[in-house]
């Protein structure tokens, strides 16, 4: 009987690597098939869908294995009733043998850390000493949910492309945003085998971060994800803006990931290991990362003065070599934190680098569904919260902050765009700003909860906006639609279901709404919990619950302005149709999900099942030890700080909403308050808005012009003092082998010439003698000999 | 009866290295050149056998003169060879017909 975690990993393994092979065939596809055939769609779906089945057979495995101990009850903080969580009792029988799995249950610790991840080796690539870098798998809960999610989304988006990009099936693709000069448009062959391609490359990588067991694997598939963002944002690449997005995009991320390496630089030197997890090597284990920083019991080992962090062994004790204990400074792990953080503020577009996200909507509509608003920029929220055991508190505070400016600037940039995919655009970076506050308030089970229930609606109101902009053949611009509803119902109401989930709307009252009123719920109460154990920093609270309102007036916006109200432009409304089946029937399929995969809230399957991953538990307010003087809020269980303000915190955020959704309807469609006038009211708010904060501008003076200056003075110094240096080095060298070729051809060649000259007139002046005649030969020889005879006698003395 | 002195050896040594030379030089017939170079060896071989009497083990010079022999019989196979090719190519056996090594 093959152990639980190798048969979970056989399960992600294949569903990872699905893709990957669908890859190969699809961009081969021209080899073997022709452009107008749609089996690169089949064969992407069908990998995809396949890695969905997969992963969810992994996730029931895990769960029957574990008897769903995640679902019940979590464990209260009291010594009595440490067991009761049942986690163990699954894990027992696998003590014995599973030799990096430990379901461990630390009686002495009621708060220990109980380890309920299984972890392991693929390949090892390299090995420095003690130093190794390896790939590995690491799963638990969290990674099993991700998988399922991920891949089905993916299934959903990968379904709807097959409509969506279906004019790519061409052989001649007319590009009407590509303007030659003839006038006419720009014209190519159809890449509907290679959309499929980069969609499954991108899926595969993807995937490898999730599965990771340890950090250089992560940055590996990180660069992979970032290369198929590139891909498929530039997959117009005609496009002047497309090439230009895809360029920013790519530079953007770049400079998270340069912050992403020194990171890594200070975990190698000080951990000298880049795993996850515990590893164990026969009797003997080697502590992974989150076990050296924060041990069994889940907290920071610090030194009296505080400058130093002790590091801890795998069975708990300060981690020893040669009889020293082994210490990071705490400086320098506040550093790797931020340099990790900072691989995810530009992966996860937040503040200030929040502005290739918009741009990437340059893509098309599934890629900016399933890349660019459910998974890929979910992945820089998941490797911080992947990662939350090494943050200290300094670093969850500038995450928290970084977090809140992030949502409360792209909320407000929202309220002014009418392009309908950059609407969502700046509400997928205003969502990942919640989800960053929540890991940075200590709301690590809110954050995840928020992401796959963010990843459920956001994908949806994506396609959604996929489907209207298929419908109206490619308008974007939502002050030329209007009256939608009555011509694409399907889009329109699962539309509406997006845009009441996100917004978090309920029934008053109750707690009964769609998935985003639990997420954002919990992202609520840890801040409002957070700010009241810390007053400081009670804008941590603000920015979300004003952002709430702000979100729901944005997104109610959206809806009104494009499927209420009267059509605004007759041509546009005219010749727009409800899309087939093939596209609506993922809309549907998401829209129930988007409205119910929250279901319970956090009593709820799915936010249990997402905290029992939970590497640091928090049911207890932990005060900070280092220079920020910050309390972290307890969240689990009924008696924590998060619990005790939960149903204020709720009902705050609800009001919020109420608020913004009466005034978007106010606005938009009763129009007793006239937008217009707002905006001359208000129109250095509203240029400053439009102008997106002004950021483009700011790093167009701060950054690119600088550049630009510097590679003037660059370009006139290669001009004015390095070509002149070349170009006389190089008519030196042409004279000088001038010289040489003289020299060679008179003095060399001659000297050469005349040795054979000289040979061959010797050798043309003997060969008279060479007569061939063998009887003069002889008498030669006999004068010869006479000849040598006679001097013999006459010259040897007597 | 007296001892045939060493002189005597050398003469008829000497008669008979000059009697091939001659044959040599003035025979067409290349089997007759042949012959000439047999005398020529047989000629050294006179002396060598002669003047191994003076050496300490007076062996020496008869050795030398069975490997001539030996070298003779090789060297006329060898020529014998050249001679039928020569005729092969020539229809003689002339050696003033063939001239081909000329420079």
């Amino acid at each position: 009987m093959p152990e639980t975690g190798d048969i979970l990993m056989f399960l992600l393994t294949a569903a990872w690597l699905l893709p990957l092979a669908g890859f190969v065939v699809e961009i081969y596809w021209l080899c073997f098939s022709h452009r107008l055939n749609k089996g690169a769609a089949y064969c992407a779906v069908a990998c995809i869908g396949l890695g969905f089945l997969c992963s969810f057979s992994a996730l029931m495995y895990w769960g029957f294995d574990t008897k769903w101990a995640a679902l019940s009850e979590p464990a209260h903080h009291g010594h009595d009733t440490a067991h009761d969580a049942g986690r163990t009792e699954g894990g027992h029988e696998h003590d014995a043998h599973a030799a990096n799995t430990e379901h461990a249950d630390h009686a002495e610790h009621p708060d220990a850390l109980t380890k309920k991840y299984y972890t392991g080796t693929y390949y090892e690539l390299a090995r420095f000493g003690a130093l190794r870098v390896s790939l590995d798998w690491y799963i638990d809960s969290l990674t099993l949910v991700m998988f399922t999610m991920v891949t089905f989304i993916a299934t959903c988006i990968h379904i709807f492309a097959i409509g969506y990009m279906h004019d790519e099936l061409t052989e001649e693709y007319e590009d009407h945003e590509v303007h030659l000069h003839n006038g006419g448009h720009f014209s190519r062959p159809g890449r509907f085998h290679r959309f499929f391609a980069y969609l499954s490359l991108f899926s595969f990588s993807m995937l490898g971060i999730v599965l990771s067991g340890n950090i250089f694997q992560v940055f590996i598939f990180w660069e992979l994800v970032g290369l198929s963002s590139y891909l498929l944002i530039g997959f117009y690449i005609e496009r002047k803006s497309a090439s230009t997005a895809a360029n920013k995009a790519f530079i953007m991320n770049r400079v998270g990931d340069f912050g992403f390496l020194i990171g890594m630089m200070i975990l190698w030197t000080s951990f000298g290991t880049f795993q996850f997890g515990d590893r164990t090597d026969g009797a003997h284990t080697e502590a992974g990362l989150f076990t050296m920083v924060r041990g069994q019991d889940g907290k920071l080992d610090v030194s009296e003065d505080g400058k130093q962090v002790y590091l801890q062994d795998a069975h708990g004790h300060r981690a020893e070599k040669n009889g020293q204990p082994l210490t990071i400074s705490y400086m320098l792990l506040v550093a790797a934190g931020l340099g990790v953080f900072a691989g995810s503020i530009g992966k996860s577009a937040q503040f200030p680098l929040q502005t290739w996200l918009p741009d990437a909507m340059e893509g098309p509509t599934p890629v900016s569904a399933l890349v660019h608003s459910a998974t890929m920029v979910a992945a820089g929220v998941y490797l911080a919260a992947r990662f939350y055991p090494v943050f200290t508190p300094e670093v969850l505070l500038g995450i928290a902050y970084i977090g809140c400016i992030t949502l409360f600037i792209a909320a407000t940039i929202a309220l002014v765009v009418t392009d309908i995919k950059r609407v969502l655009a700046y509400s997928t970076i205003s969502q990942l700003g919640y989800m960053m506050l929540a890991i940075g308030v200590a709301g690590w089970g809110a954050a995840l909860f928020h992401l796959v229930t963010h990843a459920f609606f956001k994908s949806l109101m994506f396609l959604c906006s996929g489907s209207v902009i298929a419908g109206c053949h490619h308008v974007q611009d939502m002050s030329r639609m209007g009256g939608l509803r009555h011509k694409m119902k399907i889009t329109a109401y699962t539309m509406l279901v997006g845009v009441i989930a996100i917004a978090g709307l309920a029934i008053p009252g109750t707690s009964i709404g769609l998935s985003g009123f639990y997420s954002k719920d919990a992202i609520v109460a840890s801040a409002l919990a957070y700010s009241e154990l810390n007053p400081g920093h009670i804008l941590l609270f603000i920015a979300p619950l004003v952002t709430a309102g702000i979100t729901s007036f944005y997104m109610f916006r959206l809806w009104f302005l494009t499927f209420a109200g009267a059509p605004r432009d007759a041509h546009v409304y005219d010749h727009c149709h409800e899309n087939p089946s093939i596209m609506t029937t993922p809309l549907l399929v998401l829209a129930v999900l988007a409205a119910g995969c929250a279901w319970g809230g956090e009593g709820g399957p799915l936010y249990r099942l997402i905290a029992d991953s939970e590497t640091v538990p928090a049911v207890a307010r932990v005060a900070s030890v280092g220079a920020a003087k910050v309390i972290l809020p307890s969240h689990q269980g009924h008696e924590s700080d998060v619990h005790h303000v939960h149903s204020t915190a709720g009902m705050l955020a609800l009001i919020s909403a109420i608020i913004g959704m009466s005034l978007a309807y106010l606005i938009y469609v009763k129009k007793t308050i006239d937008a217009n006038q707002i905006r001359k009211q208000f129109s250095g708010v509203y240029d400053f808005l439009v102008d997106k904060w002004r950021f483009d501008s700011l790093y167009e003076a701060m950054f690119v012009a600088p550049v630009h200056i510097i590679s003037a003075w660059c370009v006139s110094f290669d001009k004015g003092v390095l070509d002149p240096i070349l170009h006389s080095a190089a008519s030196l060298t042409v004279l000088t082998s001038k010289w040489d070729r003289a020299f060679d051809e008179t003095f060399v060649d001659g000297l050469v010439n005349l040795v054979g000259t000289v040979t061959y007139n010797v050798g043309n002046s003997l060969k008279v003698i060479q007569t061939g005649r063998l009887r003069q030969y002889v008498m030669w020889i006999a004068v010869g000999v006479i000849v040598l005879f006679g001097a013999l006698v006459t010259t040897i003395p007597k | 009866m007296g001892e045939v002195g060493l002189s005597a050896y050398l003469m008829v040594g000497a008669v008979l290295f000059v009697c091939g030379v001659v044959c040599m030089a003035t025979k067409r017939n290349g089997i007759g050149v042949l012959m000439g170079v047999e005398l020529v060896l047989n000629g050294a071989n006179v002396n060598f056998v002669a003047f191994s009497r003076y050496t300490s083990l007076g062996l020496d010079g008869q050795t030398t003169a069975l490997f001539v022999i030996v070298l003779a019989a090789a060297e006329a196979a060898v020529a014998l060879a050249i001679a039928l090719n020569f005729y092969n190519n020539h229809l003689t056996i002339d050696v003033d017909r063939g001239n081909e090594l000329q420079g």
